[in-house]
Parts: structure tokens; C-alpha cells; sequence
């Protein structure tokens, strides 16, 4: 198109609306835009709902008593909603008591004698047993999410999650089985190792992709598989990483409990420092993206490399530098499995987190408080799946589709917005991000 | 085909681009769309040619109501589009690419290549429009590319042709090729829409001229009207372009560039890069004085900028700015010895469009103090500036805040002007600093750029706009096939450039002023000199400031290729088709200072 | 600058001139070095014949070290002739035999004194039935991003091409009932990609990562919900059996090859042809790249960019979804859990390999599923390859290849750009 037509975006005199001085409109005005217009937050939520509702009808007719009920829909079209409406919110109850509260294990504590017997015995902890396990399942979705989101803010797409997982895993294992050190520079060193095993695998496709120009998401994705090939040879050698005696079961020898994190309530209760370290790294992002000049440079790279060239940004030295740390971050990812949790290593610890995190670092918006939520959003879905397939048959892959649907909608506001008749926003700020391809 | 708009409105937003626009076009005419950037020609056009719905009016073919929801129906009703941006596919053919949509196929729609191929034989015979069938088309110059486009439209059998822009990227020859073309076409009976802002070339070859501002016809002149009258209806005021400058006051060499040389291939394509873009370059440019880069687009202007700012590696060659080798320095730090660069694409390469203002006016000094302490931004210092700097420049614009891709184009130049010279700077690199904006902002780019020189800044100004290197050159280079083919004095009669962009003529053209020619060229420098050999640049004068003669400094003249051949053109071409030509190039000899011009 | 203007890409270093070269010393010295030296005395022996075979060819025996110095020595030469540099035809024989050259030596090593013999039938064998999904993904890539889509849901594709075509041949007992509901699944997650990126304009390699995760969520999902449950009805299809092709079956080596197998071969063979010509030699094939490589040159001749794409990307996971059709009853028959395993991302590699062109991914796809098949039948055979490293291959295969270190891998130019019209 020619410039000489008049851009779409360009705007003329500023309209007289209700705006003040400032530009800004009253404040409940403001609110009452956001919603019909369908700002990022309110479809952000609209999206979480939408998905919700689509797990749930396909939890309920999946459900042999709901099919049933529905065979009878005439006869009694009642109970066949009433059925499925069973069926799915009893397992989302499920979740909600197995990630965030369950009345059963209040109703525990007041059977217990006295309160230091309760405390003693855990049935306390019980109470916040579901609480704490959300904060541990989200501790590595918040971390790999938060190495997704710095990578996206400095336009690269970082599926590689999982091989700066393993790279980090190994290097944390390795420092934590294979060497002695004194209790609390055990923990330390191995974090750091942890960091410095991700960051190592994240810095060779940053150094592909600066000296060679091969495209990330091709690099990454190949990576994933390079490093669990490696990480199951590692596993299988004695020498290497294998526990003696494992006799092909490829695991690693338990890490040295010096190297474990600090639980941080109680025997009982599995949450520990790692949640503490996800958190304080969600603030050090924060503060690296909006308030350092390093993150101004990943930002500008981000957003228009040719204008950080021409502005003498170095283009090839950021995205090294921004993938050494996103790498790093998701090796810090497996520190806190390994040393929070698991304590060794197998051939499946990388469990999904590579691509979990990426739908937590879009569900989040690619900044650090929004990757915090999405991360205990889904930290909260994992923590309760087990006790929904336990107490109500429902498969824990569940999760997997509501977590995949979330992105997906949150990806395409239009479709949402349309799905709720709202307005379009005004200007088209709702942060969605146009594609790239694979030559840009 | 008779065709008739009548009543076409299109907004966007609240921007009325084409605000009850009607048009009569008529078989066997040229009929002109004159008009600013952003007086809607092409959106009007756009319209025709279905790529965009009109909000309100009607589009009538013979009288009957035409409806033309894509370009699929334009081409139906035989319209026809030359787009300013090619619509060619760069990896296909030519026979590809002029019979992509209409192709000649077999049985199961397997592709008759030799039928294709003959088609475009047969049809470049006809229109005197040579071109090869089987070349690979990005492999083609602009000039050719542009040919595939016009045979794209006749394979089509469109009776209305619609060239969007069409000589912008072309030299003054190719130029009267096309008009040759023109012409041609009209003679058979076709109508055509001709869009452009250069007032010579609509005087040359369009029948009626169509004057559009702001998104309305302002008036409607046959091709026998006054430039003077075309400009005041096509800017709504009458117009003095000349900037208000006193003569230079070149003070020490600034910026020395000898032998550059800077390889091809920037456009990815192959065979490109066995050709360097730019090609054994020499000059000096001195504090206090403009230099004005002319020439038609693509001879390596952009090219010379992006080596000059580092974003290109250089082959050979040296580039010092005031006394130091920065031949190889990296952008970073070039911008931090003083070089302000503005940029050919702002868009592109000086702005992050979803960045405020405020980040936006330190897009290339957020490292250092104020800006920054230490690792961290100093945010506070960040939003005064941006205050400051947007009053200064006069930026429109909600806040600084507000995201820089909703500013206007005028405003978002003087967001990478502020930036540039709001610091410290010794050389100021501005490359197409106007394009595509409207005359308001154009004259305050030009105020500044003057300002910038008479600080003494010495100020390298690349532009493919003749009218602006005339209103703001002190001396005048002209750039052909990554060479300088001579320097001139701004006085220089725009023939004689016309000739040197093309690559013709050379040093010592009769009537270039002996007196001025010699005062520029130092001695020794033979006006014969073959291709290559160029003066030395006395190094005492370089490192000794003193020693610079106080009105001429010596810039070094590189003779160009064929210096040696006749000062006259060669190509006879036929004195009636010259006023195109030199037209395309500027004014013939009137004040030169007073076409409006902008390229888009 | 003018349409044409590509984005700038970073020049290429002078010393990758070199890196060929290195890389087929190293290879060579491998060759000499490690399987040389270490391959046990004796015979290595290579069977050209199955077993009941009506013609059979007789078995050939090689020293086994002896032959791995001379394929070393020969790699050696091909890296020196690699060093004058004599054009693309050598340069691409040279890499093609050096790596021939790796893994006979390889082999020697690992049969050198053995008395077991490499079944040279049975790997081509197993090459080709291990390809089938690989090439069929590699050819849904093609027509996805030939037209500018993105993708990366291929692995998607399979997964829910495996569990359509298990349960509808399991549950109606019609095999051929199966092969269409896998592709019509496939076909199903194509649309959902076309939606989301087309209409929707959502980023198209986010996009493709997330549908990939919502299938292995749904397959998985009812996997457990209702597969397991109802198992003997749902997921215990009967497979195709292989269909020997009258007289070309019965040619010796290539028969049993290419000639001898199921349908879903038969399949891919012509569909290899219908995308190679139908891209570079039909009418749609032209109107398809011109979309994918200058959407609004396509969209003011007269085509409908949307639509195109549309088509393409539908057409993508029908064919992918066959591929994924195989996995269940072209081969083991039940579907399980992620049974895709990757095939889906080593197909996109093979695309890529390929350099978006239907033949290099047929090629690439090809030499992936030999180091697949090498590596399972070394693995039974006790040789001390460490098989991770077999399986690694491609990968690493494909990052060598985006890194240029091969040439340069251009992908069409508006390859995952959505086209947005005013």
C-alpha cells in the first residue's frame, strides 16, 4: 500500500471525549470501557472462563451417567442437566479442595484433642497441604515462564524450555550428588549450577541464532529432544550420572539433603525457598525489564530490531545475552524441582514444564506479575488433578486441554470479544502479538 | 470504458481520507491525480481497484453502477493497477508472474509454461515493452520490474491502467520510456489514471490534471496550466519552498571517506551480492556545510548511510570523522563521536512504534547519563527531557506517553529529529528526511537542518527529491550505481544533473560556470580522470584546520565512468520527450526552489 | 527500496567455506579412528535376501576392519575434493557419500566377527515404514507453509490421526472407515489452525505448540476416559496387511523394498507426486506460492489470499492426519497415550531440512527414519552403539541445517505472516 493513503492508526486532532487535561478518562468511565471494550484483563478472564466451561461439558459427557441421563433427555430433561452439572463441578470442587482449600480437613482438626496435638501430628498442616502444594507446582511454572516471557519481550520464542530444563537439572544433580560442600553453600552452588546448566543450553541457540541466523523455535524445539536423548545416555552410564544399582531404570543418585532448599513450613508441608526464589526472580525480571537499561535494550530489540541497530544496539549480543538468561531461568526451574521436591534425577523429571511454560508466559502477557498468576493458576490446576482423578475418575489430562484452551483464547481477542459481543477496543491495544515467521 | 466516481467517501477512524471525491475518466486520455502526500490519492485509487470499500459513493462504467468488491471485479470491469510498491513475486518468472491469476493451463491445470511464455512475448512485442520471460524477476532492475507490472495489467486487456507513483524509483530516461509507453497505450484507446505529486511530470504528459487535497478535489486544470497554479491548489496556499539560509560557512573537514567500498546484496537475492552497492566512494564533507547526495533511488544511497552509520560492513576503504578511523566502529560508537543519523525509513529502522514518545526520544542515548545511572533508567530525567524536547519540536501528540505509531508522519520525523540533535553531534547523516510528509512539516525539517548547519554540524543529506537537495545543498554530489558521476554547486541547471543520474555526462559539462568549476576543483585534478583516479586528499589540510581556504573547501572530485565520452547526451531522444524527462528531474531553469515535491 | 527488499540477514562468515570439509575429515577419521581400529577381527556380513524369499541374492562378506580404513581413506579424498570446491553436484554427492561411506563402516564395526548378519532388506524395510508418517507430515508442512501458514501443529495432526483412525476402525470394524476419519481428524485440526491464524491472526508458532498440547490433553483425556474402559470395542482395530504388487514385488532387493507393503505406502507415493507436481507444475501449485511468497501480488491479480490459504491448511492435516492413521492401523494397531512422540516435530525438521520443497522433505524424512530403523536394529543385536546418539540424529541433523552449515534454508517469504487487508 502506498504511504500516501492515510495509515488506519494514525490519528487526527484528539477527539474531544470525556478525557481530562491528562488524557486520561474519569476512572469509571475507564472501568466501563475495559469491559465492554474487552481489554486485556477482562479477556484474559473471559478466555479462562470460556475454557473452563468447554472442560467442563467435556467432563461431563464423557461421564457414562450424564450420556445416560442425556439418552433420557425427554423423559426427564432435568436430570440430564442436573447430571451433567454434577459431573463437572464435581470435579472442578475436586480441584479447588485438592489446590486451594478442603472443608474435610478442617473438620479433622476439630476432631484432634487439643491444638499442639493437631500441630503435631500435621493434621494443621493438612489444612494448608493443598495451599502449599499449589505454591510448589507453580514454583517451576513461574520460573520457565518467567524465561519464556524475557525471551518474548526481546522477540524471541523460546520453546526450548525443556532442554535448558535438563541442562540445568543435570548440572544441579551432578553438584548435588558428586561433590561435598557445607550445608548452605551446598544449596547455593547448586541453584547456581542450575542456572548456569540452563543458561548454557539457552546461550548456544542466543550464539546460533546471532552467528548463523538459524531461527530459535526450529533450534529449540531440536534441542528438546538432543537433551533428553543426552540426559537418558547420562542417566544409563554409571560413570555419568546413573545410581548405582539402578540397573537400567535411569535415575540418578539422591542429591546431598545440604543441597536441599529450606522447607519453609514445616516437615509436613512440602513448600520450601524455591517459591521464595520464583518470586524474588519475578521481581528481579520486573525490575530488569522495566527499569534497566539492559531491558530497555530487549525491549527495543523486541519490538523493532532494525530500529536498535540503527540506535547502536549490538542485535546478536542481546539476543545471546536474553537467551543466557531466559536459559538460565528455566535452569533455575529445575533447581527447584530437584532440590525442592524430587531430589534426583530421572529420564522424565522435564515432565511438560518446556511447554507449560509457554502458556503460562502467554496467559501472563509476557510480564512478571502476569506470569506469577498464570503460574499459580496452573500451579493450582496441578495441585488439584490428582484428587479429582482419585475422588471423581477424572483423567488429569483435563488439565492439559482447559490449560491449552486458555491460550488459545487468550490469543484471539476478536474471537472472544465476538463470542461476547464486545466492543472492539479503541485503539487495538489488547497486546496481541502478530506472527513473525520463520524469516524475520 | 467511460468510468465515473461519484460521491466516494472513505474514512479511517476519524480521518477522512476521501471526502466526496468525483472523477470522470475517459478512453484515450491521461488524466493526472495530483496531490500531497496523504491527499488520498491512493486510497481513491485503492477504491477502484477493490482493495478497499468506500464508506459512501458509487463507481459507474459506461453509466451503468459498478460494484467492485475485490480486484478480482476491478480486473472483470478492466481496470487495471500499477502498484508504487511492485506487486511481484521476486522468486517467480516473468511469464509467472505477468500470468499469475490468468494462467495458461493444460488438462488437471498443469501449467502451459511455452504458452505462458508466448503470451508475454507477444504482448512486450506489442507495447515495445522488452522484456525477458524467463528471467527471474527479483533478478531485475526497477526500471524492467516496473514493465513486468504495466504487461501484468495488459495480459488482462485492462482498459483503464492506473500507475500509482510510477517514477519515483525511475531515472529521467527511464522516466520517458514509461511516458513512451504512456503515450503508446493511450493511443490505443485506453484510459489512464496517472498519480503524482510532481508537478513537471504531470504538465509533461497528462490531458486533464485532477487536483486533490486533503481528501478533496480542489479543482480540475487542463495539462497547459500554470505550475504556480498547480502548486497553490495542491498545497491551499501559495508556496515558497526556499528555506531561508545564508551561504555556508564550512569550518574543518568533518567527515573523510576514501575508497568506500560497500557490497551488495542487501536484497537477499541471487547474484546480488557479487555487486558492490557502493563502489570506491571518496569525499569530505566539512563542519558548517551541507552535502546533498542526488540521485535516483537504489544507487546505493542507502547503502553509503548504512555503512557511514555502521550498519553495513565495509570491503575496503576508510571513513574518519573528525580525525579518527571509525571505518570499522561499531554504531554505537559512531553515535557517541557525534554522528545524528535520521534514518531513510522511520518507521522501519528510527522507531519503535509501540514505545512512547518519551522512550522514543532516547532510542540511542538510553545508556548514558542523564538517562541512565549505572545499570539502571532514570526515569524522571527520561520524562523531562521528553517534555522538553516536545515542546521544543513542537511534536503533537496526545503525551509523551502515547505510542509513537499513533503520531502522524510529520510529528514522528521531528521525534527522530529531536532525538538526533538534541545531543551533541558533529555530523548529521539525513537520508529522504521528508519523505511522505506534508509541506508544514517538510519546511520546519528543512529549518532545522539549516539550524544544525549553521552550529556547525557538517550535514550529509541523501535525496532522491531534486527540490530538496537544491533548497538546502551547498554542494551538490550525484550519485549513480554506488559512484559519485561529479559534485556541482547548488546553482547547478538541473539538466546537467538529470544527465549525471543517469550516469551521463561528467566534469566540465559547457556552462556549468568554469569559473566556479575551477574555484571547486583543486589543481592538478585533470576533468579527464578515469574512473578511479581521484585526488588525494592533502592530509596537512585534514589534521590543520587553519589551512582550510575560507570560501571553497577542495572536496575531491571522482570523475565518472565514461568521463572520457562526448559532455552531451549520447541518446538523441527526440527534443519533444525532453520535457518530461528534465521535468521529472526539477525545474528547467526557473527558480528551482519552487516546485513542491515530496517523494512518497 | 522496493518490494523485493528481504530483511537484512547477517553475512555469512568466511570460515563455514571450510566447515564441509571439516566435517567430512572428521567423519573419515571416525571412519578409521574408532571403527577401524576397534572393529573385532573377521567377516562382517551383510544379507540381501529375506528369509522364503523366491529369488534370493547371496549374502555379501567384508573384512570388517580392512573395510572401514578404505571407506575412512575415501572420505578423506572427498574432503580434500571438497576443499577445490567443484560445484553443487559434487558437493552434495560428496556429503551423500560420506555419510553412506559413516554408516557401512559403522556397520563393519558392529558385525565385524559376528556371526549375525545386517539384513539390509529388513532396514530398507523398516526405513520406509518408519518414513511413512514422517514424509506425510513433511508433505502437510509443505502445503501449510508453501501457502504462508506456519506448521508446527503436525505432531497434533498425527497424535489425533492415530486416535480417530483406531477408534472408528475398532469401533465399526472397517478399516478403511478408520484411514478417512484419521485424515478427516487431521483435517479438523487444520481448520482450527486456519481459523485461529487466518481469521484470528493469532501468532502461528505459538499457535501450533498450544493445539499440539490441547490434542496430547484430549487424546490423552479420553484415552483414559473411554478408550481403557471400552478397550475391546474402541481401541482394538485390525491392521492393514501388506499387498505385494504383482511383478515389481517380486524383484529382488527393490520388491520386498517398495513393492511389498501396505497401503498406506501405496498412499504416500502418490501423494509425493501430487504435492511435488501439483506445487511447481499446476496452476493451483503457482497461485499457492504467490500466496505464500507476496500475498498482496496474489490478492491484486485476483486471488483470495484467505481462501488459499484456507485450503492449504485443511489439506495439510488431512494429509498428516493420514500419516497419523498409520501409526494406529497402518501398524501396531491400538492408539496410545502421545504415541506420536515427536514424529510430528521430526517431520517439520524434515521439511525444513528439505528446504520447503515436497522432494527435499521426502529425502530428509527418508534419512531420518534409516537412523531410526538402524538404531532399533542395532539395539537387538547387543552392539555397543549408544542408541540415544542414533536418535539424536536428526535433530541435530536439522540444527545443522538451519545454521546454514548446508547451505542456506530460505523459507517462503510471508511464511507466517497473516495477510490483513483494510
Amino acid at each position: 500500500m502506498s504511504d500516501s493513503a492515510p495509515a488506519p492508526a494514525a490519528p487526527s486532532a484528539p477527539a474531544p471525549t470525556a478525557a481530562d487535561e491528562h488524557g486520561r478518562p474519569p476512572f469509571g468511565r475507564a472501568i466501563l470501557d475495559a469491559v465492554l471494550e474487552g481489554n486485556s484483563v477482562v479477556v484474559t478472564i473471559l478466555a479462562i472462563v470460556t475454557a473452563i466451561v468447554l472442560g467442563g461439558l467435556l467432563i461431563a459427557f464423557t461421564n457414562s451417567t450424564v450420556l445416560h441421563a442425556w439418552g433420557n433427555l425427554f423423559s426427564s430433561p432435568g436430570n440430564a442437566i442436573a447430571q451433567a452439572w454434577d459431573a463437572a463441578s464435581g470435579a472442578y470442587v475436586a480441584i479447588f479442595e485438592g489446590a486451594i482449600f478442603n472443608p474435610h480437613t478442617v473438620a479433622a482438626l476439630f476432631q484432634q484433642k487439643s491444638m499442639s496435638v493437631a500441630l503435631h501430628d500435621g493434621t494443621v498442616s493438612a489444612v494448608f497441604n493443598p495451599l502449599s502444594e499449589t505454591a510448589v507446582n507453580a514454583t517451576p511454572l513461574i520460573l520457565a515462564g518467567l524465561s519464556v516471557a524475557v525471551a518474548f519481550r526481546a522477540g524471541l520464542f523460546n520453546i526450548g524450555g525443556q532442554s535448558q530444563f535438563i541442562g540445568g537439572a543435570m548440572v544441579a544433580t551432578w553438584l548435588g550428588f558428586g561433590v561435598s560442600l557445607p550445608p548452605v553453600i551446598h544449596v547455593i552452588v547448586c541453584v547456581l549450577g542450575g542456572f548456569a546448566g540452563g543458561a548454557a543450553m539457552g546461550m548456544l541457540v542466543g550464539l546460533l541464532k546471532a552467528r548463523t541466523g538459524a531461527h530459535e523455535v526450529i533450534v529449540t524445539i531440536m534441542a528438546n529432544y538432543v537433551m533428553a536423548y543426552l540426559l537418558s545416555y547420562l542417566l544409563s552410564k554409571p560413570s555419568l550420572l546413573e545410581k548405582p544399582g539402578a540397573n537400567g531404570n535411569l535415575i540418578s543418585p539422591n542429591i546431598a539433603s545440604d543441597a536441599h532448599l529450606p522447607l519453609l513450613a514445616g516437615t509436613h508441608l512440602r513448600i520450601n525457598a524455591g517459591f521464595l526464589l520464583a518470586l524474588a526472580c519475578a521481581a528481579g525480571v520486573w525490575w530488569l525489564m522495566s527499569r534497566s537499561t539492559l531491558g530497555f535494550e530487549f525491549r527495543t530489540v523486541g519490538a523493532n530490531p532494525n530500529a536498535a541497530r540503527s540506535a547502536g544496539m549490538s542485535v546478536p549480543r542481546t539476543w545471546i545475552l536474553v537467551m543466557l538468561i531466559a536459559g538460565g531461568l528455566a535452569g533455575l526451574a529445575a533447581s527447584t524441582v530437584i532440590q525442592g521436591t524430587d531430589f534426583s534425577l530421572n529420564f522424565q523429571s522435564y515432565g511438560t514444564y518446556g511447554i507449560d511454560a509457554i502458556t503460562v508466559a502467554l496467559l501472563g502477557r509476557a510480564r512478571p506479575g502476569g506470569v506469577v498468576l498464570a503460574a499459580l493458576l496452573y500451579g493450582a490446576l496441578h495441585a488439584g488433578a490428582p484428587l479429582m482423578q482419585a475422588s471423581t475418575q477424572t483423567p488429569v489430562d483435563i488439565v492439559q486441554v482447559i490449560q491449552a484452551l486458555i491460550v488459545m483464547f487468550v490469543a484471539a481477542p476478536p474471537l472472544i470479544r465476538a463470542l461476547y459481543r464486545l466492543r472492539a477496543a479503541r485503539a487495538g491495544g489488547t497486546g496481541q502479538v502478530l506472527s513473525k515467521g520463520w524469516n524475520a | 470504458m467511460n468510468l465515473e466516481l461519484q460521491g466516494i467517501t472513505k474514512r479511517f477512524g476519524s480521518l477522512v481520507a476521501n471526502d466526496h471525491i468525483d472523477l470522470s475518466v475517459t478512453p484515450g486520455t491521461i488524466h493526472a491525480l495530483l496531490g500531497e502526500n496523504g491527499a488520498g490519492k491512493t486510497t481513491l485509487m485503492n477504491i477502484l481497484y477493490g482493495l478497499t470499500q468506500p464508506d459512501e459513493g458509487t463507481i459507474l462504467a459506461d453509466g451503468k453502477p459498478l460494484t467492485i468488491h475485490s480486484p478480482k471485479d476491478a480486473i472483470a470491469a478492466g481496470i487495471g493497477m500499477v502498484h508504487q510498491h511492485f506487486m511481484l513475486v521476486p522468486v517467480f518468472t516473468v511469464a509467472e508472474n505477468v500470468t499469475l491469476g490468468d494462467e495458461e493451463t493444460r488438462a488437471l491445470g498443469l501449467l502451459d509454461r511455452r504458452r505462458m511464455r508466448r503470451k508475454v512475448r507477444e504482448l512486450s512485442e506489442r507495447y515495445g515493452l522488452r522484456v525477458d520471460p524467463d528471467a527471474l524477476t527479483g533478478d531485475l532492475p526497477v526500471g524492467v520490474q516496473q514493465r513486468v507490472e504495466i504487461l501484468k495489467a495488459l495480459v488482462r486487456d485492462a482498459q483503464v491502467l492506473i500507475l500509482d507513483e510510477p517514477t519515483a524509483v525511475l531515472t529521467p530516461g527511464e522516466t520517458e520510456d514509461l511516458f513512451r509507453i504512456m503515450r503508446e497505450l493511450r493511443a490505443s484507446g485506453r484510459a489512464i489514471v496517472f498519480i503524482s505529486h510532481k508537478l513537471k511530470e504531470v504538465q509533461a504528459i497528462a490531458d486533464t490534471i485532477t487536483i486533490l487535497r486533503r481528501g478533496r478535489v480542489v479543482g480540475e486544470r487542463p495539462r497547459h496550466t500554470s505550475e504556480d497554479e498547480l502548486a497553490a491548489l495542491m498545497v491551499g496556499r501559495s508556496v515558497q519552498l526556499r528555506v531561508a539560509k545564508t551561504a555556508a560557512k564550512p569550518g574543518r573537514v568533518m567527515l573523510d571517506v576514501r575508497d568506500l567500498v560497500v557490497p551488495g546484496g542487501h536484497e537477499g537475492l541471487p547474484g546480488a551480492e557479487h555487486t558492490a552497492a557502493v563502489n570506491g566512494l571518496s569525499f569530505r564533507v566539512r563542519a558548517g556545510e551541507i552535502l546533498g547526495v542526488a540521485g535516483v533511488q537504489g544507487n546505493g544511497q542507502t547503502e553509503l548511510c548504512e555503512a557511514l552509520m555502521g550498519l553495513l560492513p565495509v570491503t575496503s576503504g576508510s571513513v574518519h570523522l573528525n580525525d579518527h578511523d571509525i571505518t570499522n566502529a561499531a554504531p554505537a560508537m559512531r553515535l557517541r563521536s557525534g554522528i545524528g543519523y535520521i534514518p531513510e525509513d522511520r518507521q522501519q529502522d528510527g522507531l519503535v512504534g509501540s514505545f512512547p514518545v518519551s522512550e522514543n526520544l532516547i532510542l540511542d542515548t538510553y545508556n548514558r547519563p542523564p538517562f541512565a545511572s549505572g545499570p539502571a533508567l532514570n526515569l524522571g530525567e527520561i520524562r523531562a527531557t521528553a517534555e522538553r524536547r516536545v515542546k521544543e519540536f513542537d511534536i503533537r501528540t496526545q503525551s509523551i506517553s502515547a505510542p509513537v505509531e499513533t503520531l502522524s508522519g510529520g510529528n514522528q520525523q521531528k521525534v527522530i529529529l529531536a532525538r538526533e540533535v538534541g545531543r551533541e553531534v558533529r555530523l548529521l547523516l539525513a537520508s529522504q528526511p521528508t519523505r511522505g510528509l506534508d509541506v508544514g512539516s517538510i519546511e520546519f525539517v528543512h529549518r532545522r537542518i539549516i539550524e544544525e548547519r549553521d552550529k556547525g554540524v557538517a550535514v550529509v543529506l541523501v535525496s532522491s527529491e531534486l527540490d530538496e537537495i537544491y533548497a538546502l545543498s551547498d554542494r551538490i554530489a550525484v550519485m549513480y550505481e554506488g559512484r559519485f558521476t561529479g559534485f556541482r554547486p547548488p546553482d547547478v541547471p538541473v539538466e546537467e544533473l538529470g544527465l549525471l543520474m543517469a550516469g551521463i555526462g561528467g566534469i566540465g559539462t559547457p556552462g556549468d560556470g568554469a569559473a566556479d568549476s575551477s574555484e571547486r576543483t583543486p589543481p592538478g585534478d585533470s576533468a579527464n580522470a578515469g574512473p578511479g583516479s581521484l585526488e588525494q586528499p592533502d592530509s596537512p589540510e585534514r589534521t590543520s584546520p587553519g589551512a582550510v581556504q575560507p570560501d571553497g573547501p577542495g572536496p575531491p572530485e571522482q570523475a565518472p565512468p565514461g568521463a572520457t565520452g562526448p559532455p552531451e547526451p549520447a541518446e538523441p531522444a527526440g527534443s519533444t520527450e525532453r520535457a518530461g524527462s528534465t521535468g521529472a528531474a526539477g525545474s528547467d531553469g526557473d527558480d528551482p526552489t519552487v516546485t513542491v515535491g515530496k517523494p512518497t | 527500496m522496493t518490494t523485493l527488499a528481504a530483511t537484512g540477514r547477517i553475512p555469512l562468515s568466511v570460515s563455514r567455506r571450510f566447515l564441509a570439509p571439516a566435517t567430512l575429515l572428521v567423519l573419515g577419521l571416525v571412519d578409521i579412528l574408532v571403527f577401524g581400529k576397534y572393529a573385532h577381527h573377521g567377516d562382517a556380513t551383510f544379507a540381501f535376501s529375506q528369509p522364503f524369499a523366491k529369488v534370493t541374492v547371496p549374502n555379501l562378506k567384508v573384512p570388517a576392519a580392512e573395510t572401514a580404513y578404505a571407506l575412512g581413506a575415501a572420505t578423506i579424498v572427498l574432503a580434500a575434493l571438497r576443499v577445490m570446491d567443484l560445484g553443487k553436484v559434487v558437493r552434495r554427492l560428496s556429503i551423500g557419500l560420506a555419510l553412506a561411506f559413516f554408516v557401512i563402516a559403522l556397520l563393519c564395526w558392529a558385525y565385524g566377527g559376528s556371526v549375525n548378519s545386517f539384513n539390509v532388506i529388513n532396514q530398507f524395510q523398516g526405513t520406509l515404514a518408519d518414513s511413512i508418517p514422517l514424509i506425510l507430515g513433511a508433505l502437510a508442512g509443505c502445503l501449510c507453509e508453501r501457502s504462508g501458514v506456519i506448521n508446527i501443529a503436525i505432531e497434533g495432526q498425527l497424535l489425533i490421526g492415530a486416535f480417530a483412525g483406531a477408534i472408528f476402525a475398532s469401533a465399526f470394524g472397517v478399516l478403511w472407515l478408520g484411514l478417512i476419519a484419521g485424515s478427516l481428524a487431521g483435517g479438523l485440526i487444520g481448520l482450527l489452525l486456519g481459523v485461529f491464524a487466518i481469521t484470528y491472526l493469532v501468532d502461528q508458532i505459538i499457535l501450533g505448540v498450544v493445539l499440539n498440547v490441547f490434542v496430547s490433553g484430549l487424546t490423552g483425556y479420553l484415552y483414559d476416559k473411554v478408550l481403557i474402559p471400552y478397550s475391546n470395542t474402541l481401541n482394538s482395530p485390525s491392521t492393514y496387511l501388506p499387498i505385494k504388487i504383482p511383478l515389481l514385488g517380486d524383484i529382488p532387493i527393490i520388491g520386498p523394498v517398495f513393492f511389498d507393503s501396505t497401503l498406506f505406502l501405496y498412499i504416500t507415493y502418490v501423494l509425493i507426486v501430487a504435492v511435488q507436481v501439483g506445487l511447481f507444475s499446476t496452476r493451483w501449485g503457482l497461485r499457492v506460492r504467490a500466496v505464500g511468497e507476496h500475498p498482496a501480488a496474489a490478492d491484486t491479480v485476483g486471488i483470495s489470499v484467505k481462501l488459499t490459504r484456507y485450503r492449504n491448511v485443511i489439506l495439510a492435516g488431512l494429509v498428516a492426519g493420514i500419516g497419523g492413521a498409520f501409526l494406529t492401523i497402518g501398524s501396531v494397531g491400538s492408539f496410545g497415550k502421545d504415541m506420536s512422540s515427536g514424529k510430528g516435530y521430526i517431520a517439520l525438521a524434515a521439511m525444513i531440512f528439505g528446504r520447503w520443497t515436497p522432494l527435499g522433505g521426502v529425502g530428509a524424512a527418508l534419512l531420518f527414519g534409516f537412523t531410526f530403523e538402524l538404531q532399533s536394529i542395532l539395539s537387538t543385536v547387543n552392539v555397543p552403539v549408544p542408541s540415544d546418539f542414533l536418535l539424536m540424529v536428526p535433530y541435530v541433523a536439522t540444527i545443522i541445517a538451519v545454521a546454514g552449515l548446508v547451505g542456506q534454508v530460505r523459507a517462503p517469504a510471508a511464511d507466517g505472516q497473516p495477510y490483513i487487508t483494510s
